[in-house]
Order: C-alpha cells, then sequence, then structure tokens
C-alpha cells in the first residue's frame, strides 16, 4: 500500500500511476474514503462475529481454559433440554406476532393523518415521535408506573370497566397479563416508524393523486389505489427492520418485570445476556446469540423472496 | 408553519379547456370539511393519549413522595415542589453522568457523522474495484443484529482492558455507521455528477468537491443523520450498560436506572431525572422536525 502515499504526482501524469494493486491514484483515492469504514468492519464486526462463532461451540467462563464442547450447546439449546431458553423463544414470537403489526398499522394511521395540511403540526409530530426518542430506560420506569394495578393504565380502563363490575388487570404481576402489558407499552413508541411513513407519504407525487381524482375515485378509492401501492417499499422497510429489532427486544423486560412473573416476560436477548454476564457462560451465551442471528436471518430472506409479490418500485415499473 | 396552512384541498381544481375553473360540487366541499374536523379530531384525541404519560411524568417530579399513591390521584401537585430535582442532583452522580452523555455525543457525533460522510461520499462519488461488492456488505451490516456480537466485543475490550470506560461504546463509532453511510450515500447519488466534474475541472481535488459541492447541497441529510446520531447516542442503552459498571462512570440514559435498584423506586426522583434525559432532545426534535422528515423524504430510504 506504501504508494498510495504519493502526494499528489503532476496532474498531466496522474492517471497514468499505479499503485502495488494496479489501481490508478483516483481509483486509490476512493478507496481511502472507504478505508475508515473497512477497518472497523474487520475490527468491531467481522472479527467478533466469526470470534462468536467459534466460542458457540465452546464451554468458557472467561477466565480459564475454553473447553471445545462441539455442538453441544446446540444440542441443548435446540432439543428443549434448556426449558427456560424454549419459553424464551415463545415469549419472543409472542411479543414480535403483536408488537410488529400493531406498531405498523399504528404508525401508518398516524402519519396518514399527520400528512393533512393541519394546524399546529408541529405539536402534533412531536407529541407522537416523542416516546421514541425518550431513553429506554425513563420509559420502562415510566410504563413500570403506568402499568401499576393502580396505575394510569388502569385509572383509564376502569372506567369502561368497574360498569361491568370488573377492575383492570395487575399487570406485572400476572403470568398472563406481563406480556401484553408489554406489548402495550411498546406501542407508545411508533415515532420512528411514523416518521419513515411521513417520508414515504411526502415522497408519492401529488400527480398520481390529481390523476384518480380526475377519474372520479374517492378518499378510499385513492387510498387504495395510489397511496397503499406506492407505499409498498416503506411498508417493506418498516417490516424487516420492525422483526430485526423487535426480536432484540431487552430494555423493557429487564426494566419493567425482569424477566418475570415465573419467567413469562423473559426474552432472548434478556437470557443472552444472564448467561454471558451473569452466569458468565460465553460459551452457552454465544450460541443462543447465533440461534438469534439464525432466527433473523431467515426471517429476513423470507421476507426478501416475498416481496417481489407484492412490494411495488417505481423505478422497476419505467424501466420495463 | 401554522398560518400557511389554511386548506386541506391537494391542488386547484382542475380546469376545464376553456380555461374556466371546475367547480368542487357542494356535497364534496361539505364532505371535506367533515374529513376535516374529523381528522382533527382524532389528531387532538391520539396526541393527547400519547402526552399522558408524559405530562403524568412531569406532574410526578413536582409532587412530594406521600402524595404520590393517593386515591383519587392528585392531577395537579399539591404541594408543588422542586425538591426532587434538588434530590435527585444530590444522591446520584448525576452531573458526572451529564458530562460522560455529552461527552459520549459529541465522539459519537464526531466519529459517526463525519466518517460516515466520508465513506458515504467514496461509495457514491468515487469507483475503485470491489465498490459495489463492499457497498452490498454494508447494507448486509444492517441486517446483522448488534448483540450478537456482545459477548466478544466484551471478551476483546476486556484483554484491551478498556471495560468500565466510555471507550468500548465510543471508539467504534469513529469507523462509521452502516444505516448512515447507506443514508447519505443515497441522498449524494441523487446529485449530478456534472457538478463534480465541473469541480474538477476547475481543479478541485475529491476532499474540495466533498467539502464545497456535497456537503453544501446536502444539508438536509446530513442534519437527519446527525440528529439521530445525536438521538442515539443520547439514549444509548445496551452497549454503555454492558460494558460500564462503575456509577460514576455511566451515560445519563443507563444512569437513571441506578436511583431504582440504590433506592428502592423512588419514583418522584426518577420522574425528575427522565425529564432531565428528555429534555434536550424534546427541543432538539420540535425545532427540527420539518427539516427532518424532508431529510428522510429526500434520501430515499425507502428503496
Amino acid at each position: 500500500m506504501g504508494v498510495t502515499g504519493v502526494a499528489g504526482p503532476p496532474t498531466g501524469i496522474k492517471q497514468a500511476r499505479r499503485n502495488a494493486f494496479g489501481w490508478t491514484w483516483k481509483e486509490t483515492q476512493g478507496f481511502l474514503f472507504v478505508l475508515p469504514w473497512l477497518v472497523g468492519f474487520v475490527l468491531f464486526t467481522a472479527g467478533p462475529f466469526f470470534f462468536s462463532f467459534f466460542l458457540s461451540f465452546t464451554s468458557w467462563r472467561l477466565v480459564g481454559e475454553i473447553k471445545w464442547l462441539g455442538l453441544e450447546n446446540y444440542v441443548s439449546l435446540i432439543s428443549g433440554d434448556d426449558t427456560r431458553f424454549v419459553q424464551s423463544v415463545y415469549n419472543t414470537v409472542y411479543y414480535v406476532v403483536f408488537h410488529v403489526p400493531g406498531v405498523l398499522i399504528l404508525s401508518f394511521a398516524i402519519a396518514g393523518l399527520l400528512n393533512r395540511k393541519v394546524k399546529a403540526m408541529a405539536f402534533y409530530r412531536t407529541a407522537f415521535y416523542l416516546p421514541s426518542i425518550t431513553a429506554g430506560v425513563a420509559t420502562a420506569v415510566l410504563w413500570y408506573w403506568v402499568l401499576q394495578p393502580e396505575g394510569l393504565l388502569n385509572n383509564f380502563l376502569n372506567v369502561f370497566l368497574k360498569p361491568l363490575g370488573v377492575a383492570g388487570p395487575n399487570w406485572l404481576g400476572s403470568t398472563t397479563w406481563a406480556m401484553p402489558g408489554l406489548i402495550i407499552m411498546s406501542f407508545w413508541t411508533v415515532g420512528t416508524t411514523m416518521i419513515l411513513y411521513l417520508a414515504g407519504f411526502q415522497g408519492i407525487p401529488q400527480h398520481l393523486y390529481e390523476a384518480a381524482e380526475i377519474d372520479g375515485a374517492g378518499w378510499l378509492g385513492k387510498v387504495r389505489n395510489v397511496t397503499l401501492p406506492m407505499m409498498t417499499p416503506t411498508i417493506f422497510l418498516t417490516l424487516v427492520l420492525g422483526i430485526i429489532g423487535s426480536f432484540q427486544v431487552f430494555t423493557a423486560a429487564l426494566i419493567v418485570t425482569e424477566g418475570g412473573p415465573a419467567d413469562a416476560t423473559l426474552f432472548l436477548l434478556l437470557y443472552l445476556y444472564w448467561n454471558g454476564f451473569r452466569f458468565f457462560k460465553m460459551g452457552y451465551a454465544s450460541a443462543i446469540a447465533w440461534i438469534l442471528f439464525a432466527i433473523i436471518l431467515f426471517m429476513t430472506v423470507v421476507q426478501f423472496a416475498v416481496a417481489k409479490r407484492w412490494v411495488y418500485y417505481e423505478g422497476e415499473r419505467s424501466a420495463r | 408553519m401554522a398560518n400557511q396552512t389554511v386548506t386541506v384541498e391537494p391542488a386547484a381544481p382542475p380546469r376545464l379547456a376553456g380555461g374556466r375553473r371546475l367547480r368542487t360540487p357542494i356535497g364534496v366541499r361539505s364532505a371535506r370539511g367533515g374529513l376535516r374536523l374529523l381528522t382533527y379530531l382524532v389528531l387532538l384525541f391520539g396526541s393527547f393519549v400519547y402526552a399522558i404519560p408524559f405530562l403524568w411524568m412531569i406532574r410526578t417530579s413536582f409532587m412530594r413522595l406521600d402524595k404520590l399513591f393517593e386515591d383519587p390521584p392528585q392531577i395537579w401537585p399539591d404541594p408543588f415542589i422542586f425538591q426532587n430535582y434538588v434530590d435527585m442532583w444530590e444522591t446520584g452522580p448525576f452531573a458526572n453522568w451529564i458530562v460522560n452523555s455529552v461527552y459520549l455525543v459529541l465522539l459519537g457525533m464526531a466519529g459517526q457523522t463525519l466518517i460516515s460522510i466520508l465513506v458515504a461520499f467514496g461509495f457514491a462519488r468515487t469507483q475503485f474495484p470491489g465498490r459495489n461488492q463492499l457497498f452490498i456488505l454494508i447494507l448486509a451490516t444492517m441486517m446483522l443484529p448488534g448483540h450478537v456480537t456482545i459477548v466478544p466485543k466484551f471478551v476483546m475490550f476486556k484483554q484491551l482492558g478498556w471495560l468500565d470506560s466510555i471507550w468500548p461504546v465510543a471508539v467504534p463509532d469513529l469507523f462509521g455507521s452502516a444505516f448512515y453511510i447507506f443514508i447519505l450515500r443515497q441522498f449524494f447519488m441523487t446529485l449530478p455528477l456534472e457538478l463534480d466534474e465541473a469541480a474538477e475541472i476547475d481543479g478541485a481535488n475529491l476532499l474540495q468537491v466533498l467539502m464545497r459541492v456535497i456537503i453544501p447541497l446536502s444539508k438536509p441529510a446530513v442534519a437527519t443523520v446527525a440528529v439521530f446520531n445525536f438521538i442515539g447516542k443520547w439514549n444509548e442503552f445496551f452497549e454503555p450498560f454492558v460494558f460500564i459498571q462503575t456509577p460514576e462512570k455511566l451515560t445519563l440514559a443507563v444512569g437513571i436506572r441506578w436511583f431504582r435498584t440504590q433506592y428502592g423506586t423512588e419514583f418522584q426522583m426518577l420522574m425528575a431525572a427522565s425529564i432531565v434525559s428528555v429534555a434536550p432532545v424534546t427541543v432538539e426534535i420540535y425545532f427540527a422536525q420539518k427539516q427532518f422528515v424532508r431529510g428522510i423524504a429526500l434520501t430515499g430510504i425507502k428503496s
């Protein structure tokens, strides 16, 4: 690489000079721009990634020697011997199944409303976005309180439930209600998805709506035939990112429920964390990480495979 | 921005051949009025529901501990006290947390935003063998859950003797971030290449093209990334939580938790601390939200 250091040769021969790889000075410069990321990628992503794969076949308590176990970690995880792990997979899937569609629908609806020209827009946008930029711990602590038996949520629910002779549940104290409680809490932070939708709405060309209007389309017609198809790339993006993110849910359970009661909100990442940094089972924690990774990878690949059937890219159409 | 938005009509009504305006039928007009009213009602109700937990948090931060669990709950704190903020400041190493958070945000923005701009420029405006393959690698890292590598990273930072300091959280940022590189690259791609060529004919080198041509034209995208970056670092939880143990070395986002473990659950102090942590990002978002949405729309994040 030493040749790249040659400081600005005269303009005339710039193009002609080539470094050890046979690159021109211009190509070398381009590569140098990208180099910082590449170094970081090797040091902090690729390196740890492969090391974690290696660790997942071992038993190691952070001190002492690393013992090779072969597939033992994976076998005890996948065979179902570790019932807490099975529980954590179930819980995580439960959460994802309700959290992701809920957030997508809610944020789509809110973004749709916010996209209309209304007064005091900055106020509404801030109100809906604020929860998403609140530190996770602050949100969790706040909701720990909201979800108390005499908390804010039950204060609200009891207005409707009291006449029926029932009271709101003890959200965090019950194995049945702890998970729904966390899911309701997660609906409070729809802001990031909402902003992406809002940006998506603003990217839809107005002339499409005008054309639809001339064709006599009403509100519903415009939503169905213009908004939804044009938004499919954004919906796809939020779906992929939403699933990746929600499989890694952590802070909520750590602060609000600490995985309880009776492991009812023990998520995959929380179990990974406990194994690695509470029990210091580094190998076992790495194996959990790899199973988590495999699940996420599988979900992402499936979504990309299915995407061709429903995601509409304008560029593709005009290229045809 | 409130006074310029008066009508919901998406565009002027279409014109007939002779230039006469096509009249909007009365029924349609009132239906639009109804829809508009409904929009306001739903928005007001919705934002109220989303704001209530916050208002509750603010209220609680001004309440005396023994008034917290009254039934029916107090809507307005009585007595209205500021003591919680004083207590909060005095019981935890609060000043340290704020300093650490500011430090992390500044380092993070200097590293991630600046380096990501350089890298994105390399991907968007230069040619070199393997460029496209490397870009696909960037896209792949965006899909990679960061938590998979937490164990080996912990081991690595332990070997380096960096544990229990801000370095394991700050140093990886100095190499850019895949997501920000992606956003910026998408935006840089939309600018015409003729601009670079013209600047180069004028004798500008690549760095000058970036500084004098690309960055001035990319303000919305750069601002968006900077805002994302600020919020992301200010609120970062998982990594500081795993890598830092000493209370004085924590950041604010992690430190808030300390009030709960140390003193049972002192809600009134927790709420006060939470408000201090939310305040800077709130102010930032309120003023930046318009730029912010436009920035995301322009960067074509969706494709």
